[in-house]
Protein backbone atom coordinates (compact mmCIF):
# COMPACT_ATOMS: atom_id res chain seq x y z
CA UNK A 1 0.00 0.00 0.00
CA UNK A 2 1.40 3.35 -1.08
CA UNK A 3 0.90 6.63 0.81
CA UNK A 4 1.88 9.53 -1.43
CA UNK A 5 2.41 13.04 -0.07
CA UNK A 6 2.93 14.82 -3.38
CA UNK A 7 3.03 14.18 -7.12
CA UNK A 8 6.00 16.51 -7.42
CA UNK A 9 9.22 16.34 -5.47
CA UNK A 10 9.51 18.86 -2.66
CA UNK A 11 11.70 18.78 0.43
CA UNK A 12 8.55 18.83 2.58
CA UNK A 13 6.96 15.86 0.82
CA UNK A 14 10.22 13.93 1.12
CA UNK A 15 10.49 14.72 4.85
CA UNK A 16 6.87 13.64 5.22
CA UNK A 17 7.52 10.28 3.58
CA UNK A 18 10.55 9.59 5.80
CA UNK A 19 8.74 10.58 9.00
CA UNK A 20 5.57 8.70 8.06
CA UNK A 21 7.56 5.53 7.45
CA UNK A 22 9.10 5.84 10.93
CA UNK A 23 5.61 6.29 12.38
CA UNK A 24 4.25 3.21 10.56
CA UNK A 25 7.18 1.18 11.91
CA UNK A 26 6.40 2.50 15.38
CA UNK A 27 2.79 1.26 15.10
CA UNK A 28 4.16 -2.29 14.96
CA UNK A 29 1.12 -3.64 13.13
CA UNK A 30 0.87 -7.43 12.84
CA UNK A 31 1.03 -8.33 9.17
CA UNK A 32 3.17 -5.38 8.06
CA UNK A 33 6.23 -7.12 6.71
CA UNK A 34 8.25 -4.22 5.40
CA UNK A 35 8.21 -0.45 4.94
CA UNK A 36 10.21 1.76 2.62
CA UNK A 37 10.13 5.23 1.15
CA UNK A 38 10.40 6.60 -2.34
CA UNK A 39 10.88 10.32 -3.01
CA UNK A 40 7.50 11.47 -1.77
CA UNK A 41 5.78 8.25 -0.70
CA UNK A 42 5.83 5.64 2.02
CA UNK A 43 5.37 2.06 0.83
CA UNK A 44 3.92 -0.51 3.22
CA UNK A 45 4.29 -4.17 2.33
CA UNK A 46 1.82 -6.38 4.17
CA UNK A 47 0.56 -9.92 4.23
CA UNK A 48 -3.14 -9.88 3.31
CA UNK A 49 -3.56 -13.19 5.15
CA UNK A 50 -2.65 -11.49 8.44
CA UNK A 51 -3.87 -7.94 7.90
CA UNK A 52 -6.97 -7.02 5.91
CA UNK A 53 -6.46 -4.42 3.21
CA UNK A 54 -9.32 -2.23 4.45
CA UNK A 55 -8.03 -2.35 8.02
CA UNK A 56 -4.55 -1.28 6.94
CA UNK A 57 -5.96 1.46 4.75
CA UNK A 58 -8.00 2.80 7.68
CA UNK A 59 -4.99 2.79 10.03
CA UNK A 60 -2.80 4.58 7.51
CA UNK A 61 -5.54 7.10 6.70
CA UNK A 62 -5.90 7.85 10.38
CA UNK A 63 -2.15 8.27 10.71
CA UNK A 64 -1.94 10.72 7.78
CA UNK A 65 -4.39 12.98 9.66
CA UNK A 66 -2.43 12.75 12.90
CA UNK A 67 -0.04 15.65 12.21
CA UNK A 68 1.41 17.92 9.53
CA UNK A 69 3.82 15.42 8.02
CA UNK A 70 5.55 17.89 5.69
CA UNK A 71 6.76 19.80 8.76
CA UNK A 72 8.26 16.68 10.36
CA UNK A 73 11.96 16.88 11.19
CA UNK A 74 14.55 14.89 9.23
CA UNK A 75 16.03 11.75 10.78
CA UNK A 76 18.86 12.21 13.30
CA UNK A 77 22.53 11.20 12.89
CA UNK A 78 22.70 12.45 9.34
CA UNK A 79 25.99 12.58 7.44
CA UNK A 80 27.38 14.97 4.79
CA UNK A 81 29.65 13.39 2.20
CA UNK A 82 31.84 15.55 -0.05
CA UNK A 83 32.61 13.38 -3.06
CA UNK A 84 35.27 14.17 -5.69
CA UNK A 85 34.02 13.57 -9.23
CA UNK A 86 34.94 14.00 -12.87
CA UNK A 87 32.33 15.67 -15.09
CA UNK A 88 32.16 15.42 -18.88
CA UNK A 89 34.34 13.46 -21.24
CA UNK A 90 33.60 10.33 -23.19
CA UNK A 91 34.09 7.89 -20.32
CA UNK A 92 33.07 9.86 -17.21
CA UNK A 93 30.26 12.06 -18.50
CA UNK A 94 29.32 11.30 -22.12
CA UNK A 95 25.96 13.11 -21.88
CA UNK A 96 27.05 16.26 -20.03
CA UNK A 97 26.67 18.49 -23.08
CA UNK A 98 23.28 17.06 -24.00
CA UNK A 99 22.01 17.40 -20.41
CA UNK A 100 23.41 20.94 -20.09
CA UNK A 101 21.67 21.92 -23.33
CA UNK A 102 18.35 20.57 -22.00
CA UNK A 103 18.95 22.54 -18.78
CA UNK A 104 19.64 25.65 -20.86
CA UNK A 105 23.21 26.23 -19.66
CA UNK A 106 26.78 25.68 -20.85
CA UNK A 107 28.57 22.51 -19.70
CA UNK A 108 30.75 24.60 -17.34
CA UNK A 109 27.74 26.26 -15.74
CA UNK A 110 26.04 22.87 -15.56
CA UNK A 111 28.92 21.40 -13.53
CA UNK A 112 28.95 24.47 -11.27
CA UNK A 113 25.21 24.07 -10.66
CA UNK A 114 25.48 20.33 -9.94
CA UNK A 115 28.26 20.99 -7.40
CA UNK A 116 26.83 24.21 -5.94
CA UNK A 117 25.28 22.87 -2.75
CA UNK A 118 24.81 19.70 -0.74
CA UNK A 119 21.98 17.55 -2.06
CA UNK A 120 19.78 15.44 0.20
CA UNK A 121 19.57 11.67 -0.12
CA UNK A 122 15.84 11.75 -0.81
CA UNK A 123 15.57 7.99 -1.02
CA UNK A 124 17.57 4.85 -1.67
CA UNK A 125 16.21 2.80 -4.46
CA UNK A 126 16.35 1.09 -7.81
CA UNK A 127 19.55 -0.73 -6.81
CA UNK A 128 21.04 -1.50 -3.38
CA UNK A 129 22.10 1.60 -1.48
CA UNK A 130 21.57 3.81 -4.52
CA UNK A 131 20.71 7.42 -3.66
CA UNK A 132 18.31 9.76 -5.41
CA UNK A 133 19.69 13.25 -4.64
CA UNK A 134 17.81 16.51 -4.78
CA UNK A 135 16.66 18.96 -5.45
CA UNK A 136 18.54 20.63 -8.29
CA UNK A 137 17.54 24.11 -9.57
CA UNK A 138 14.35 24.35 -11.69
CA UNK A 139 16.21 24.39 -15.02
CA UNK A 140 17.22 20.77 -14.27
CA UNK A 141 13.64 19.56 -14.59
CA UNK A 142 14.70 17.62 -17.70
CA UNK A 143 13.06 14.37 -18.82
CA UNK A 144 14.68 10.97 -18.88
CA UNK A 145 15.76 9.69 -22.28
CA UNK A 146 13.11 7.77 -24.17
CA UNK A 147 15.65 5.02 -24.88
CA UNK A 148 17.98 3.31 -22.46
CA UNK A 149 21.73 3.76 -22.08
CA UNK A 150 23.05 0.21 -22.37
CA UNK A 151 25.14 0.36 -19.21
CA UNK A 152 26.50 2.96 -16.82
CA UNK A 153 29.35 2.10 -14.43
CA UNK A 154 29.25 2.00 -10.62
CA UNK A 155 29.74 5.60 -9.51
CA UNK A 156 27.99 7.08 -12.54
CA UNK A 157 26.48 10.52 -11.83
CA UNK A 158 23.26 10.87 -13.80
CA UNK A 159 20.58 13.54 -14.04
CA UNK A 160 16.86 13.93 -14.75
CA UNK A 161 13.81 15.63 -13.19
CA UNK A 162 15.79 17.89 -10.80
CA UNK A 163 17.63 14.94 -9.29
CA UNK A 164 20.96 13.19 -9.44
CA UNK A 165 21.18 9.43 -9.21
CA UNK A 166 24.57 8.12 -8.14
CA UNK A 167 24.63 4.55 -9.47
CA UNK A 168 25.59 1.85 -6.98
CA UNK A 169 25.61 -0.94 -9.57
CA UNK A 170 26.40 -1.15 -13.25
CA UNK A 171 23.10 -1.22 -15.12
CA UNK A 172 21.09 0.08 -18.07
CA UNK A 173 19.30 3.37 -17.42
CA UNK A 174 17.16 6.10 -18.91
CA UNK A 175 19.03 8.80 -16.96
CA UNK A 176 21.79 10.83 -18.67
CA UNK A 177 25.32 10.29 -17.39
CA UNK A 178 27.16 13.57 -16.79
CA UNK A 179 29.96 12.47 -14.48
CA UNK A 180 31.59 9.74 -12.47
CA UNK A 181 32.93 9.27 -8.94
CA UNK A 182 34.59 6.51 -6.95
CA UNK A 183 32.02 6.37 -4.15
CA UNK A 184 30.44 2.94 -3.69
CA UNK A 185 26.99 3.37 -2.20
CA UNK A 186 26.66 -0.43 -1.86
CA UNK A 187 29.51 -2.44 -0.33
CA UNK A 188 28.50 -6.10 -0.22
CA UNK A 189 31.71 -7.11 1.57
CA UNK A 190 31.68 -4.38 4.22
CA UNK A 191 30.21 -4.85 7.72
CA UNK A 192 27.71 -2.09 6.83
CA UNK A 193 26.80 -2.78 3.18
CA UNK A 194 24.71 0.36 2.78
CA UNK A 195 26.89 3.50 2.89
CA UNK A 196 24.01 6.00 2.88
CA UNK A 197 20.63 6.46 4.49
CA UNK A 198 17.76 8.73 3.55
CA UNK A 199 18.34 12.22 4.96
CA UNK A 200 22.13 12.15 4.47
CA UNK A 201 23.62 14.78 2.15
CA UNK A 202 26.09 14.64 -0.71
CA UNK A 203 28.05 17.47 -2.25
CA UNK A 204 30.05 16.79 -5.40
CA UNK A 205 33.41 18.43 -5.96
CA UNK A 206 34.62 18.66 -9.58
CA UNK A 207 38.22 17.51 -9.95
CA UNK A 208 40.58 16.94 -12.90
CA UNK A 209 41.08 13.49 -14.44
CA UNK A 210 44.56 13.38 -12.89
CA UNK A 211 43.39 14.34 -9.39
CA UNK A 212 40.57 11.82 -9.68
CA UNK A 213 42.96 9.04 -10.65
CA UNK A 214 45.24 9.92 -7.70
CA UNK A 215 42.31 9.88 -5.28
CA UNK A 216 41.11 6.49 -6.48
CA UNK A 217 44.56 4.85 -6.48
CA UNK A 218 44.75 2.45 -3.61
CA UNK A 219 41.28 3.27 -2.20
CA UNK A 220 39.98 0.11 -0.54
CA UNK A 221 37.26 1.74 1.52
CA UNK A 222 34.75 2.38 -1.26
CA UNK A 223 34.71 6.06 -0.28
CA UNK A 224 36.58 7.04 -3.46
CA UNK A 225 38.28 9.98 -1.73
CA UNK A 226 35.06 11.29 -0.21
CA UNK A 227 35.11 13.20 3.08
CA UNK A 228 32.55 12.38 5.77
CA UNK A 229 31.15 14.89 8.28
CA UNK A 230 28.37 14.53 10.83
CA UNK A 231 25.31 16.76 10.39
CA UNK A 232 23.85 16.03 13.83
CA UNK B 1 33.25 -33.63 7.33
CA UNK B 2 31.22 -31.32 5.14
CA UNK B 3 29.76 -32.85 2.03
CA UNK B 4 30.59 -30.95 -1.14
CA UNK B 5 28.89 -30.61 -4.47
CA UNK B 6 31.43 -30.52 -7.27
CA UNK B 7 30.42 -28.62 -10.38
CA UNK B 8 32.36 -30.19 -13.24
CA UNK B 9 30.61 -28.15 -15.88
CA UNK B 10 28.35 -25.16 -15.22
CA UNK B 11 25.77 -23.79 -17.63
CA UNK B 12 26.13 -20.09 -18.38
CA UNK B 13 23.65 -18.77 -15.80
CA UNK B 14 23.58 -21.07 -12.79
CA UNK B 15 23.13 -19.43 -9.39
CA UNK B 16 22.39 -20.38 -5.79
CA UNK B 17 18.83 -19.40 -4.88
CA UNK B 18 16.34 -19.61 -2.06
CA UNK B 19 13.23 -17.51 -1.39
CA UNK B 20 15.30 -14.32 -1.23
CA UNK B 21 15.97 -11.62 1.36
CA UNK B 22 12.91 -9.50 2.11
CA UNK B 23 13.17 -6.42 4.30
CA UNK B 24 15.64 -4.25 2.39
CA UNK B 25 13.48 -2.41 -0.11
CA UNK B 26 14.06 0.79 1.83
CA UNK B 27 17.78 0.34 1.19
CA UNK B 28 17.24 -0.28 -2.49
CA UNK B 29 17.75 -4.03 -2.38
CA UNK B 30 14.99 -6.10 -3.95
CA UNK B 31 14.04 -9.42 -2.45
CA UNK B 32 15.60 -11.59 -5.17
CA UNK B 33 15.34 -15.35 -4.80
CA UNK B 34 14.23 -18.10 -7.17
CA UNK B 35 12.79 -16.87 -10.46
CA UNK B 36 10.17 -19.63 -10.22
CA UNK B 37 9.28 -19.72 -6.53
CA UNK B 38 6.77 -22.52 -7.10
CA UNK B 39 9.49 -24.74 -8.55
CA UNK B 40 11.73 -23.91 -5.62
CA UNK B 41 9.03 -24.93 -3.13
CA UNK B 42 8.31 -28.10 -5.14
CA UNK B 43 11.91 -29.18 -4.55
CA UNK B 44 11.61 -28.44 -0.84
CA UNK B 45 8.43 -30.57 -0.75
CA UNK B 46 10.03 -33.47 -2.63
CA UNK B 47 12.92 -33.58 -0.17
CA UNK B 48 10.71 -32.88 2.85
CA UNK B 49 13.01 -30.18 4.10
CA UNK B 50 12.98 -26.56 5.22
CA UNK B 51 12.16 -23.59 3.00
CA UNK B 52 15.52 -22.14 4.04
CA UNK B 53 17.45 -24.85 2.14
CA UNK B 54 19.04 -23.20 -0.90
CA UNK B 55 19.11 -24.84 -4.35
CA UNK B 56 20.86 -24.32 -7.66
CA UNK B 57 18.87 -22.43 -10.28
CA UNK B 58 19.81 -23.31 -13.84
CA UNK B 59 18.75 -20.84 -16.52
CA UNK B 60 18.11 -22.72 -19.76
CA UNK B 61 21.18 -24.97 -19.37
CA UNK B 62 22.16 -27.48 -16.71
CA UNK B 63 25.60 -28.80 -15.91
CA UNK B 64 27.56 -31.78 -14.60
CA UNK B 65 27.88 -32.54 -10.93
CA UNK B 66 29.14 -35.08 -8.45
CA UNK B 67 29.38 -35.23 -4.67
CA UNK B 68 31.86 -36.31 -2.03
CA UNK B 69 29.22 -38.33 -0.13
CA UNK B 70 25.82 -39.89 -0.87
CA UNK B 71 23.18 -37.17 -1.12
CA UNK B 72 19.53 -36.77 -2.00
CA UNK B 73 18.55 -34.51 -4.88
CA UNK B 74 15.34 -33.25 -6.39
CA UNK B 75 14.87 -31.82 -9.88
CA UNK B 76 12.13 -29.27 -10.50
CA UNK B 77 11.15 -26.35 -12.73
CA UNK B 78 11.83 -26.26 -16.45
CA UNK B 79 12.22 -29.91 -17.46
CA UNK B 80 15.75 -30.79 -18.51
CA UNK B 81 17.23 -34.07 -19.59
CA UNK B 82 18.95 -35.53 -16.54
CA UNK B 83 21.08 -38.65 -16.23
CA UNK B 84 22.99 -40.29 -13.39
CA UNK B 85 25.99 -42.21 -14.67
CA UNK B 86 24.15 -42.30 -17.97
CA UNK B 87 20.87 -43.63 -16.54
CA UNK B 88 17.91 -41.32 -17.13
CA UNK B 89 16.45 -39.58 -14.09
CA UNK B 90 12.81 -38.54 -13.86
CA UNK B 91 12.28 -34.77 -13.58
CA UNK B 92 9.99 -33.45 -10.81
CA UNK B 93 11.25 -36.20 -8.55
CA UNK B 94 13.76 -36.93 -5.79
CA UNK B 95 16.67 -39.33 -6.24
CA UNK B 96 19.72 -40.70 -4.47
CA UNK B 97 23.11 -39.67 -5.84
CA UNK B 98 25.98 -41.75 -4.52
CA UNK B 99 29.42 -40.32 -3.91
CA UNK B 100 31.33 -40.10 -7.17
CA UNK B 101 28.35 -40.69 -9.45
CA UNK B 102 28.10 -38.25 -12.33
CA UNK B 103 24.89 -36.22 -12.51
CA UNK B 104 24.44 -34.67 -15.92
CA UNK B 105 21.71 -32.12 -16.65
CA UNK B 106 21.12 -30.94 -20.21
CA UNK B 107 19.38 -27.91 -21.66
CA UNK B 108 15.76 -27.10 -20.85
CA UNK B 109 13.32 -28.85 -23.16
CA UNK B 110 10.71 -26.26 -22.38
CA UNK B 111 10.65 -23.36 -19.94
CA UNK B 112 13.67 -21.48 -18.68
CA UNK B 113 14.53 -22.10 -15.01
CA UNK B 114 15.30 -25.62 -13.76
CA UNK B 115 16.31 -26.37 -10.18
CA UNK B 116 18.71 -28.82 -8.62
CA UNK B 117 17.92 -29.21 -4.92
CA UNK B 118 20.10 -31.15 -2.53
CA UNK B 119 19.15 -32.70 0.79
CA UNK B 120 20.35 -30.26 3.45
CA UNK B 121 20.50 -27.42 0.96
CA UNK B 122 23.43 -25.59 -0.59
CA UNK B 123 25.25 -24.30 2.47
CA UNK B 124 27.01 -21.12 1.34
CA UNK B 125 27.41 -18.24 3.79
CA UNK B 126 24.18 -16.24 4.06
CA UNK B 127 24.18 -12.49 3.41
CA UNK B 128 21.46 -10.53 5.21
CA UNK B 129 19.70 -13.79 6.06
CA UNK B 130 19.64 -15.41 2.63
CA UNK B 131 21.91 -17.41 0.35
CA UNK B 132 20.25 -16.15 -2.82
CA UNK B 133 22.62 -14.80 -5.43
CA UNK B 134 21.49 -11.35 -6.53
CA UNK B 135 23.39 -10.74 -9.73
CA UNK B 136 22.35 -7.14 -10.32
CA UNK B 137 23.27 -6.22 -6.73
CA UNK B 138 26.58 -8.05 -6.93
CA UNK B 139 25.66 -10.48 -4.13
CA UNK B 140 27.18 -13.84 -4.98
CA UNK B 141 27.85 -14.64 -8.59
CA UNK B 142 27.23 -17.00 -11.47
CA UNK B 143 28.46 -20.50 -10.67
CA UNK B 144 31.49 -21.63 -12.63
CA UNK B 145 32.86 -24.93 -13.84
CA UNK B 146 35.17 -26.59 -11.30
CA UNK B 147 33.56 -24.71 -8.43
CA UNK B 148 32.75 -26.59 -5.21
CA UNK B 149 29.74 -25.80 -3.02
CA UNK B 150 29.18 -26.95 0.58
CA UNK B 151 26.06 -29.01 1.31
CA UNK B 152 24.28 -28.70 4.65
CA UNK B 153 23.44 -31.58 6.98
CA UNK B 154 20.50 -33.65 5.69
CA UNK B 155 17.97 -34.74 8.30
CA UNK B 156 16.02 -37.08 5.98
CA UNK B 157 18.77 -39.23 4.53
CA UNK B 158 17.50 -42.05 2.35
CA UNK B 159 14.08 -40.55 1.79
CA UNK B 160 13.96 -40.44 -2.02
CA UNK B 161 11.80 -41.69 -4.87
CA UNK B 162 9.03 -39.12 -4.60
CA UNK B 163 7.43 -37.25 -7.43
CA UNK B 164 4.80 -34.62 -8.03
CA UNK B 165 3.06 -33.20 -11.06
CA UNK B 166 3.66 -29.47 -11.43
CA UNK B 167 1.06 -27.08 -12.73
CA UNK B 168 1.65 -26.36 -16.42
CA UNK B 169 3.60 -23.13 -16.70
CA UNK B 170 6.42 -23.68 -19.14
CA UNK B 171 4.93 -22.53 -22.43
CA UNK B 172 3.38 -19.14 -21.74
CA UNK B 173 -0.35 -18.64 -21.26
CA UNK B 174 -2.87 -16.34 -19.68
CA UNK B 175 -1.66 -14.37 -16.69
CA UNK B 176 -3.80 -12.59 -14.08
CA UNK B 177 -2.97 -8.99 -13.21
CA UNK B 178 -3.98 -6.87 -10.24
CA UNK B 179 -4.50 -3.15 -10.86
CA UNK B 180 -1.87 -1.14 -8.99
CA UNK B 181 -1.04 2.45 -8.10
CA UNK B 182 -0.43 3.68 -11.65
CA UNK B 183 -2.99 1.58 -13.52
CA UNK B 184 -5.35 4.54 -13.76
CA UNK B 185 -2.64 6.63 -15.45
CA UNK B 186 -3.38 4.50 -18.51
CA UNK B 187 -6.63 5.50 -20.22
CA UNK B 188 -9.40 2.87 -20.17
CA UNK B 189 -9.05 2.18 -23.89
CA UNK B 190 -5.35 1.50 -23.43
CA UNK B 191 -6.04 -0.91 -20.56
CA UNK B 192 -8.64 -2.72 -22.65
CA UNK B 193 -6.24 -2.96 -25.58
CA UNK B 194 -3.62 -4.31 -23.17
CA UNK B 195 -5.98 -7.15 -22.20
CA UNK B 196 -6.85 -7.85 -25.85
CA UNK B 197 -3.25 -7.92 -27.06
CA UNK B 198 -1.31 -11.11 -27.63
CA UNK B 199 2.25 -10.67 -26.38
CA UNK B 200 5.34 -12.70 -27.01
CA UNK B 201 8.38 -12.88 -24.84
CA UNK B 202 11.54 -11.62 -26.56
CA UNK B 203 15.01 -13.10 -26.01
CA UNK B 204 15.72 -10.00 -23.91
CA UNK B 205 15.21 -11.07 -20.35
CA UNK B 206 16.93 -12.24 -17.21
CA UNK B 207 16.29 -12.46 -13.48
CA UNK B 208 15.44 -8.73 -13.42
CA UNK B 209 12.62 -8.94 -15.89
CA UNK B 210 11.51 -9.96 -19.34
CA UNK B 211 10.63 -7.87 -22.36
CA UNK B 212 7.48 -8.50 -24.38
CA UNK B 213 6.72 -7.70 -28.00
CA UNK B 214 3.36 -7.18 -29.63
CA UNK B 215 1.79 -5.75 -32.74
CA UNK B 216 0.21 -2.34 -32.48
CA UNK B 217 0.80 1.06 -30.97
CA UNK B 218 2.92 1.53 -27.82
CA UNK B 219 1.18 1.48 -24.44
CA UNK B 220 1.72 5.02 -23.21
CA UNK B 221 0.49 7.35 -20.53
CA UNK B 222 0.66 11.12 -20.88
CA UNK B 223 3.49 11.99 -18.50
CA UNK B 224 5.55 8.86 -19.18
CA UNK B 225 9.05 10.36 -18.90
CA UNK B 226 8.65 12.71 -15.98
CA UNK B 227 6.70 10.85 -13.28
CA UNK B 228 8.46 10.39 -9.95
CA UNK B 229 10.12 7.07 -9.26
CA UNK B 230 7.95 4.94 -7.01
CA UNK B 231 8.46 1.57 -5.27
CA UNK B 232 8.19 -1.47 -7.47
CA UNK B 233 8.06 -5.20 -6.88
CA UNK B 234 8.42 -8.42 -8.83
CA UNK B 235 5.37 -8.90 -11.04
CA UNK B 236 4.96 -5.24 -11.89
CA UNK B 237 4.41 -4.63 -15.60
CA UNK B 238 6.43 -1.58 -16.48
CA UNK B 239 6.02 0.36 -19.71
CA UNK B 240 9.35 1.72 -20.89
CA UNK B 241 9.73 5.11 -22.56
CA UNK B 242 9.01 3.36 -25.85
CA UNK B 243 5.74 1.95 -24.49
CA UNK B 244 7.04 -1.62 -24.46
CA UNK B 245 6.10 -3.80 -21.48
CA UNK B 246 8.69 -5.32 -19.17
CA UNK B 247 7.47 -7.77 -16.54
CA UNK B 248 9.69 -7.48 -13.49
CA UNK B 249 11.17 -10.56 -11.81
CA UNK B 250 12.78 -11.07 -8.37
CA UNK B 251 15.98 -9.15 -9.10
CA UNK B 252 14.09 -6.07 -10.27
CA UNK B 253 14.98 -2.61 -9.12
CA UNK B 254 13.14 -1.39 -5.99
CA UNK B 255 11.94 1.86 -7.52
CA UNK B 256 11.27 2.88 -11.06
CA UNK B 257 10.10 5.90 -12.95
CA UNK B 258 8.35 4.19 -15.80
CA UNK B 259 4.63 3.73 -15.24
CA UNK B 260 3.25 0.31 -14.40
CA UNK B 261 -0.03 -0.86 -15.82
CA UNK B 262 -0.52 -3.53 -13.15
CA UNK B 263 1.07 -6.36 -11.17
CA UNK B 264 1.07 -10.04 -12.08
CA UNK B 265 -0.34 -12.19 -9.26
CA UNK B 266 2.54 -13.93 -7.46
CA UNK B 267 1.04 -17.36 -8.20
CA UNK B 268 1.03 -16.58 -11.95
CA UNK B 269 4.47 -15.00 -12.11
CA UNK B 270 6.23 -18.33 -12.77
CA UNK B 271 4.33 -18.48 -16.08
CA UNK B 272 6.11 -15.29 -17.14
CA UNK B 273 9.49 -16.29 -15.72
CA UNK B 274 9.35 -19.67 -17.43
CA UNK B 275 8.14 -18.39 -20.82
CA UNK B 276 10.80 -18.99 -23.44
CA UNK B 277 11.53 -16.47 -26.18
CA UNK B 278 8.59 -16.51 -28.57
CA UNK B 279 6.11 -17.94 -26.04
CA UNK B 280 2.69 -16.28 -26.15
CA UNK B 281 1.47 -14.43 -23.06
CA UNK B 282 -1.74 -12.54 -22.44
CA UNK B 283 -2.96 -10.57 -19.44
CA UNK B 284 -6.30 -10.06 -17.76
CA UNK B 285 -7.16 -7.86 -14.82
CA UNK B 286 -8.69 -9.38 -11.70
CA UNK B 287 -9.95 -7.68 -8.54
CA UNK B 288 -8.54 -7.81 -5.03
CA UNK B 289 -11.03 -10.43 -3.87
CA UNK B 290 -9.92 -12.85 -6.59
CA UNK B 291 -6.28 -12.08 -5.91
CA UNK B 292 -6.77 -12.70 -2.20
CA UNK B 293 -8.31 -16.12 -2.90
CA UNK B 294 -5.19 -17.15 -4.79
CA UNK B 295 -2.77 -15.76 -2.23
CA UNK B 296 -0.85 -18.29 -0.17
CA UNK B 297 2.22 -18.03 2.00
CA UNK B 298 5.25 -20.15 1.06
CA UNK B 299 4.44 -22.35 4.07
CA UNK B 300 0.90 -22.93 2.81
CA UNK B 301 2.15 -23.74 -0.69
CA UNK B 302 4.68 -26.14 0.79
CA UNK B 303 2.04 -27.90 2.88
CA UNK B 304 -0.18 -28.29 -0.18
CA UNK B 305 2.66 -29.56 -2.39
CA UNK B 306 3.84 -31.95 0.32
CA UNK B 307 0.46 -33.68 0.38
CA UNK B 308 0.54 -33.94 -3.40
CA UNK B 309 3.85 -35.83 -3.53
CA UNK B 310 3.56 -39.52 -4.31
CA UNK B 311 5.95 -42.44 -4.72
CA UNK B 312 7.85 -42.46 -7.95
CA UNK B 313 6.75 -45.50 -9.95
CA UNK B 314 9.42 -46.24 -12.48
CA UNK B 315 8.32 -46.30 -16.04
CA UNK B 316 9.24 -49.71 -17.49
CA UNK B 317 10.48 -47.94 -20.60
CA UNK B 318 13.16 -46.25 -18.53
CA UNK B 319 14.60 -49.38 -16.96
CA UNK B 320 17.80 -50.43 -18.60
CA UNK B 321 17.39 -54.16 -17.84
CA UNK B 322 14.26 -54.20 -19.94
CA UNK B 323 16.06 -52.53 -22.79
CA UNK B 324 18.57 -55.33 -22.78
CA UNK B 325 15.77 -57.64 -23.91
CA UNK B 326 15.01 -55.49 -26.94
CA UNK B 327 11.32 -56.16 -26.40
CA UNK B 328 10.31 -53.73 -29.04
CA UNK B 329 12.38 -52.14 -31.76
CA UNK B 330 12.86 -48.43 -31.25
CA UNK B 331 12.74 -48.36 -27.50
CA UNK B 332 16.18 -46.83 -27.36
CA UNK B 333 15.07 -44.13 -29.74
CA UNK B 334 12.10 -43.46 -27.55
CA UNK B 335 14.46 -42.76 -24.67
CA UNK B 336 16.44 -40.35 -26.73
CA UNK B 337 13.25 -38.57 -27.60
CA UNK B 338 13.27 -37.53 -23.97
CA UNK B 339 10.02 -39.25 -23.06
CA UNK B 340 11.04 -39.64 -19.47
CA UNK B 341 8.29 -37.43 -18.13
Amino acid sequence: MLVTFSDVLTDGANSAALAFRAAVEALGLDGVSETSTSLTSTFVTYDPLLLARDALRARLQELTEDRVWSAAPLPTNRVLWTIPAVFGGEEAGPQLEEAARLAGVSPDVAVAELCAKPLRVMTLGFAPGQPYLGSLPKNWDIPRQSGLTKRVPIGAITVAIRQIVLFSTSTPTGWRQVGKCGFHAFRPNAPEPFALKPGDEIRFRSVSDQDFANLQAGDQSGDGGAIREGLG
Amino acid sequence: MTTSLLIHRAGPAMTVQDLGRPGHMGQGLSMGGAADRTAFIEGVALLGQSLSCAAIEMAAFGGEFSTTADIRIALTGAPMKATLDGEPLVWNASHLVKAGQRLSIGPARTGVYGYLHVGGGIHTTPFLGSRATHLTAGIGGVLASNQTLPIGPDSHRGDVGKTLTPEARFEGGSVRVLPSVQTDNFPGVVRTRFEMTGFKRTPRGNRQGVELVFEGRPFATGEQLTILSEPMVAGDIQMTGEGIPFVLLPECQTTGGYPRIGTVLPCDLPIVAQATAGSALSFRFVGHATALQTHKSPEQILAQLTTSTRPLVRDPRAIRDLLAYQLVGGVVNALEDDRME
